[in-house]
Order: structure tokens, then C-alpha cells, then sequence
């Protein structure tokens, strides 16, 4: 079957995301861009509370309890929870990139918790994002020296067996939320390191650092390009200390690189979330381009040859058909995930896609305005800056590419470098 | 409720058009574009599998009902084996589907059923003119009324099959909107010329046809006395042409997928630099983005939504730019092999140019 409408509870749910996006987010936009650094926390508690009253422990879909036992009078509807996800993501980055980054409950050390913890585990950590207080967590794996080759992570975890206590040691970059997991709230960082260098990616593991560990600093927060209202930090460890059980999967060492995998594999559901960041970008941008151009008399004309269409009518055009169409594939890639169906080439064009996209949209709207588009009057240029994020992190536009060729080809990573 | 697989029977559809493409239409397609003539049998072989007929009611005598969906995911799959026989084994959607979606009752039990028998019959429609800025919108073909019947008189061009084709749906600017006029093979004032040479396309034959006072009664005019809404038909065409504009890049794109990973270059194979793999990796995902976008507006038109037209025009536009770019990128991708016509990714890469040019010469 094939059928693009929106699942009824989405779109209920957009509703209300919209009217988030539209009065929390765009009235403060500037503000946090100017101010960075500072916190939104009028949005934080909202979402918090709004998270939690939808009975959620963060925004990241549940894994489903064991399945009751068929009812036949019940209709059987699929898994939606990603599709879901992404819809909202879309909505809160049209309101405001970087202030979405800041919804408690986060996403991706929840995640990392969430996709390779033991029930143990998921207690322990996940519950407190149903607390109170908001609560943040936030994934260090990027280390100076290793960006997008994660398997040259150097820091490492040694096993101190007396106390039966990891020592973890090494600096980690590029942490998104990490200031506001450690400093501003009772969270938690989930820190890549190695327990057997000689191992290779083999060795490589996953801790829980919780806020207060001594040992663990946040000792910078990074300006930015965009994306300002959210915080990027470097970490050090210095002979942190972490309980036995907070160590992710399988402690032993073998000749397998499942633990790393591992890692990867949660990118088969934060790529195309990444990317419907980006499209929330995108259209915002173009429906802002859109409006502004009708202001001043132009309005786009559909459905005419090319050959009697203004040049900006054809940019236009050709924006929204890579617009729909990235999102289209985005929403497929997070289909598949939903339907349990393997996604990782899909997961990566949707991100190489939308990143593209997005970056070429906001560059395109800024010039097409002209001298308006340039000022900070509007939020356009912010969006420019914002957009760029998109094809960087999780896996810059390159990565992406590396991943969907392997698999177009049928390659390893040893024969596609 | 989202979802993005063809159902059961669908797929059984797809399967069967795979056969035909793998066996049939792809062995035959370099010496029928050479020869500028497709084998005889390939288009009846193709015919018999029924696409046209089973999206025609059967109070028409066809034996289903009209999907577009359906109807893009089959010209995407023919399209993969050859575009000229494709549009070859389709062409007399371009008569029966305008009266499917238009036609007064009496057209429709007149006209479709002959058209729909087991045996593959020219029946065609002329929708394109000579001028660079042709726009199927305003036409330069004119249909004046003059008593009980209207006039027609202009110049046509890419009509398929025009020399043996038993009717075709002419379209002409009636006061501004554009109209289709059932004119059969022979009527006075009818001329077709000569067989068009082209860039691509070579298999399929299209000709030159003028209207000289071409005279047709009322009641051949499509849609009858009060005439139609002439958008049906070119989101039809649009999505047609874009899903087959899909199909072809995705050959061009698996065949320079095969190559790069069999040629061998400074020790490795071709596919393993990443200036080759990068340029797969973009292929790859821009024929799924704009597959979806088809699959998309093919889906709205049958939802009968507002957008659908809007949504049809931008699949064409992203569809064309995307078949050029694909099929450039397959041809350099074989380097100088690319270019000589052993292979046949320089032939796809002149027909794929064409989608930017094409209109009203596929429907589904």
C-alpha cells in the first residue's frame, strides 16, 4: 500500500507542536541567538511538563511492552513512534533550531541507554526525566583528534578491580547539552571510551557519567555559527570514577566490534531525525522567501514551461521539488524504522539529502531577498546559520555519503575508506 | 497512515513488467534505438500484459479501475528496460485515458473499447507544437467553432504513431483553454509529415502533423458540447513522464554501479574512490527523492486533492533535472567507454534529457 497521509495522532499532535513553535520559540528566537549562552528555560519547563503529561520519560519513542495478546475486535494499528518523532522534531526546528535542542529529556545518551542498556540500567537512568525538574543528557563521543573516524577515540575506561570502578580518562569536544546535563540539572553523559586499545573498535564501550561525578569538568562552551541558544561543550575526564554497572552492553572484550555497532546502529534513527531538523529549517525558510516575495508583488507560478518562468519563479520551484523530496525520503527512512526494516543506507541519504537541501535553500533565500534577506531584521540569515549544523553533525554530508555508497556497492568499510 | 510498498497485487504487476523489461525490452534497446524500429512482437508482448486495461471499468470493457499510483509504479518498471518501447507499449493510453477522465459517456462506450482488445492499435494524440516555448497551457493550434463544428488549424509535433494511427485526440486553444478534438486518420485538412529525427527517443516513432481546416463535429469534441478540464490529463502526463524519467535513471544507475565495481583502476576497483563512490552515493539518493515525490503526486491525483497539480508539475520538473543528472554522471563514470555506443549509457543519457522537453507523451 502506498499512501502518503499523515497517521490521525500526528497530525493532532503537530497541532499542538505548532502552536509551541509559534508562541515559545519564534517570539524568543532572536533573543537566544543574540544571548548566547543563556538559557530558555520558559521552554524547558513548558516541555518538560508537556513531555511528562504525554507520559513520556523523553520525546524518544518507547520500546513496546510485550505485545497483549491479540484482541481481535482491536484494530492493529503499525508503530508510528519514529514517524512521530520526526514530525515533531520538523515542527519544533521551524520554530527554532537551536532552542529544540534544548527540550529536556534529550535524546541521544537517553538513546544510547535506551538501545544497548539492561533493564537494570533503563531504571536507573531514565527514570529521572519523569521527575520534577527538567532533566538533560547528552552523547560524548567526538574527541579532538577524532571527529568523524570515532574509532581513533582515545580516551579510556581501566577497570579498577578492588573497587570494582571504571576510571575513565580523556577529553571529549563537540557535546551537545553537556553543560546542561552535568551543570544544570541531575543528568547524565553517556562517554565512548576504549577498554582495550589494542582492540580497536572492538574495545570501544559506552558509560554513564552522572551529573556531580567527581572528576568530570565541563571546561568550555563553544561559540557558534548558529544554533547558539544550545550549548556545545568540551568535557575533560580526569581519573573519573564510574560504578561497574554503569558501563553499556558487555564488558568483556572479544573479537567482535558489537559495542561499536552498537553506536552505529542509533544512528539508523537519529539520521533521519537530524534531517527532519533540517526540513523544519527548510520550510520556514521557504515559507518565509514565499511571503516576503508576494509582499512585493512576485507570486510563483505553477505548472507554466520553464522557458517563460522568471528566474526567481525557477529557483523557487526547483526549491521546493528538492524541499518535498527530501523530505519525502526522510519520512520514508523513519517509516522504516518504525516497520523494524533495516534503514541504514536509507537513514544516511535522508540526512545527505536534507542537509544538502536545507544549506542550499537558506543560502539561496538570503541572496533572493536582496538587501533585506542579508539583515538580522529577519530571521533568515539566522536560519542560514542554523541550517548549516544539519550537515555536520551526526555524520557530516561526507560520512553520509561514505555510508550509502558502501551500500549501494555492497562494500566494507576496508574496501570503501 | 503512512506506508510506502505496493500492495500485493501491484507487486505481482511489477513482477510481470520486470520479466518483460529483463528478457525483452533491455536486450532489445541499443539496435532498436540504431535501427530507429522496434522488434516486431515487443510491443504486443508487452500490451498483452494488460496495464492499460486493467486500470479501464469494465462497464468499458477494461477489467479494473483507474490508478495512477498503480500506473506510475508500472511505467517506472517498464521505463527501466527502454523508454522508446515503453512509450511505444503505452501510447494508446495518450487516447483512452483522456476519455477515460473527460469523455462524455457516449465517447467513453464509443471510443475506449476497440482501443482496449487484445491486439496493440495505433491510437494517439497531438499535444506538442514546433517552438521553443511550447506550453501545453496556451496553445498556438487553434480551434475556432463554426456552426455545429469546430475548426482546427496549426502545426503539431512528436505525435506517435501518427502514420498509422486510426484516431488521435487532437489539442488545440479553444478562446484560451486547451481542448481535445477526436479526429480520425484521413480527415480532410489532415497532414502528417515526416518522420521526426531526434536526439533521443529514436525507436519510438513521432512525426510532424498539420491541421489545415480540420473540421470536427461537436460531438467529437472531448468532453462534448461544454468541452473538459484539461488539467486531468496533463498531471496524468506529467506524473507518467516523471515515473519514467525514475525508471531510466535508476538503469543508467545500476549499470554505472556494475561497471564500477568490475573496472579495475591503480589497483583497486573504480567504486573504491570515493570521487566515483561520492557520485553513486548522490545518484542513489536522488532518484529515491524524486521517486517519492512521483509516487507522491500520483497518489494525490488519486485522492483527487487540490495540490495534485501542483505537486504533478513539480515531480516533472525534479524528475527531468534528475535524469540528466543521473544519466551525465553514469556516462562519466565509464569515462571514455561511456561515450561509445557499445554501452548504452550514452543512450540513456539523450533520452533522459528529453523529459525536460517531453508532454503529453505518456499518461497513466
Amino acid at each position: 500500500m502506498i499512501d502518503f497521509s499523515p497517521p490521525k495522532p500526528i497530525t493532532q499532535m503537530n497541532n499542538v507542536v505548532e502552536t509551541v513553535a509559534v508562541n515559545m520559540m519564534r517570539p524568543v528566537s532572536r533573543y537566544f541567538d543574540e544571548n548566547e549562552h543563556e538559557i530558555p528555560w520558559d521552554f524547558i519547563k513548558f516541555m518538560h511538563t508537556a513531555v511528562k503529561a504525554m507520559g513520556g520519560t523523553s520525546m524518544a519513542p518507547k520500546e513496546k511492552k510485550e505485545e497483549k495478546k491479540d484482541d481481535p475486535k482491536k484494530k492493529k494499528f503499525p508503530p508510528i513512534g519514529y514517524q512521530r518523532l520526526g514530525h515533531m522534531v520538523e515542527m519544533l526546528s521551524w520554530g527554532d533550531a537551536g532552542i529544540y535542542l534544548c527540550t529536556p529529556g534529550g535524546m541521544l545518551g537517553s538513546a544510547a541507554v535506551s538501545a544497548a542498556g539492561t533493564p537494570e540500567q533503563k531504571k536507573r537512568f531514565l527514570t529521572r526525566f519523569m521527575g520534577k525538574e527538567p532533566v538533560f543528557d547528552a552523547m560524548a563521543m567526538t574527541e579532538p583528534q577524532a571527529g568523524s573516524d570515532t574509532s581513533a577515540i582515545r580516551a579510556t575506561a581501566d577497570l579498577d578491580e578492588e573497587t570494582n570502578e571504571w576510571i575513565l580518562n580523556g577529553e571529549k569536544i563537540f557535546v551537545t547539552a553537556g553543560d546542561k546535563a552535568l551543570n544544570q540539572s541531575n543528568g547524565f553523559i553517556v562517554v565512548w571510551a576504549t577498554i582495550d586499545a589494542e582492540a580497536g573498535r572492538a574495545g570501544m564501550r559506552s558509560f554513564v557519567v552522572e551529573s556531580g561525578t567527581p572528576g568530570c569538568k565541563v571546561t568550555k562552551m563553544e561559540h557558534k555559527l548558529g544554533i547558539r541558544a544550545s550549548d556545545t561543550v568540551s568535557i575533560i575526564l580526569q581519573d573519573c570514577r564510574v560504578p561497574y554497572e554503569n558501563v553499556l552492553g558487555s564488558p568483556t572484550v572479544k573479537k567482535t566490534t558489537k559495542g561499536f555497532k552498537g553506536a552505529m546502529k542509533t544512528f539508523d534513527a537519529t539520521r533521519p531525525i537530524i534531517a527532519t531538523q533540517a526540513m523544519g529549517i527548510a520550510r520556514a525558510t521557504l515559507e518565509l522567501l514565499k511571503e516576503e516575495l508576494e509582499k512585493n508583488g512576485v507570486t510563483i507560478r505553477y505548472g507554466i514551461p520553464r522557458q517563460k518562468l522568471t528566474n526567481i519563479e525557477r529557483e523557487v520551484i526547483d526549491m521546493e521539488v528538492q524541499f518535498r523530496s527530501a523530505w519525502l525520503l526522510t519520512l520514508k527512512a523513519l517509516w522504516m524504522a518504525d516497520n523494524k526494516l533495516h534503514n541504514p543506507k536509507e537513514a544516511s541519504m535522508s540526512k545527505v539529502k536534507a542537509g544538502d537541501v536545507v544549506v542550499r535553500i537558506t543560502q539561496k533565500a538570503v541572496a533572493l531577498l536582496g538587501p533585506l534577506g542579508y539583515t538580522r531584521d529577519m530571521l533568515l540569515e539566522k536560519w542560514f546559520r542554523d541550517a548549516k549544523i544539519t550537515d555536520l553533525y551526526e555524520g557530516t554530508g561526507q560520512i553520509n555519503r561514505l555510508v550509502v555508497a558502501r551500500h549501494i556497492l555492497g562494500y566494507r568499510g576496508s574496501q570503501l575508506r | 497512515m503512512y506506508a510506502f510498498s505496493p500492495t500485493e497485487e501491484q507487486q505481482m504487476l511489477l513482477d510481470a513488467i520486470s520479466r518483460y523489461t529483463e528478457n525483452d525490452l533491455g536486450p532489445a534497446a541499443r539496435d532498436a534505438d540504431e535501427e530507429a524500429q522496434l522488434p516486431p512482437g515487443l510491443v504486443e508482448k508487452g500490451w498483452e500484459m494488460g496495464v492499460l486495461q486493467a486500470s479501464i471499468p469494465d462497464e468499458y470493457f477494461g477489467f479494473g479501475e483507474h490508478s495512477a499510483v498503480t500506473g506510475v509504479l508500472a511505467a517506472e518498471a517498464m521505463a527501466y528496460g527502454d523508454l522508446s518501447a515503453t512509450m511505444a507499449v503505452m501510447n494508446p493510453n495518450l487516447f483512452v485515458l483522456p476519455l477515460l477522465f473527460c469523455g462524455t459517456e457516449e465517447q467513453k462506450q464509443e471510443f475506449i473499447p476497440p482501443v482496449i482488445e487484445a491486439e496493440w492499435k495505433a491510437y494517439t494524440a497531438a499535444l506538442m507544437e514546433p517552438k521553443f516555448d511550447f506550453d501545453p497551457n496556451d496553445l498556438a493550434t487553434v480551434a475556432e467553432a463554426d456552426g455545429d463544428d469546430y475548426v482546427l488549424t496549426g502545426e503539431k509535433s512528436y505525435v506517435p504513431f501518427a502514420n498509422e494511427a486510426e484516431m488521435m485526440i487532437v489539442y488545440a486553444n479553444l478562446e484560451g483553454k486547451t481542448q481535445g478534438f477526436i479526429v480520425p486518420a484521413g480527415a480532410e485538412g489532415l497532414e502528417v509529415g515526416d518522420r521526426q529525427k531526434l536526439l533521443g527517443l529514436n525507436a519510438l516513432p513521432l512525426f510532424n502533423v498539420k491541421l489545415d481546416g480540420v473540421r470536427v463535429p461537436q460531438g467529437m469534441r472531448l468532453g462534448g458540447s461544454d468541452g473538459h478540464d484539461f488539467a486531468p490529463i496533463i498531471d496524468s502526463s506529467r506524473v507518467a513522464l516523471a515515473a519514467m524519467a525514475v525508471g531510466l535513471s535508476k538503469a543508467a544507475f545500476d549499470y554505472a554501479v556494475e561497471y564500477a565495481k568490475d573496472r579495475d583502476v591503480f589497483g583497486v576497483k573504480v567504486a573504491q574512490k570515493q570521487a566515483i563512490a561520492f557520485m553513486l552515493a548522490e545518484m542513489g539518493t536522488e532518484i529515491e527523492a524524486i521517486r517519492m515525490l512521483v509516487w507522491e503526486a500520483a497518489w494525490m491525483l488519486d485522492e483527487g486533492m487540490e495540490e495534485a497539480s501542483k505537486e504533478a508539475y513539480l515531480a516533472l520538473t525534479g524528475a527531468a533535472d534528475m535524469a540528466m543528472m543521473v544519466t551525465d554522471r553514469a556516462v562519466q563514470i565509464l569515462g571514455g567507454h561511456g561515450y561509445i555506443r557499445e554501452h548504452p549509457v550514452e543512450m540513456w543519457m539523450r533520452n533522459g534529457r528529453g523529459f525536460a522537453t517531453f508532454s503529453g507523451l505518456a499518461m497513466v
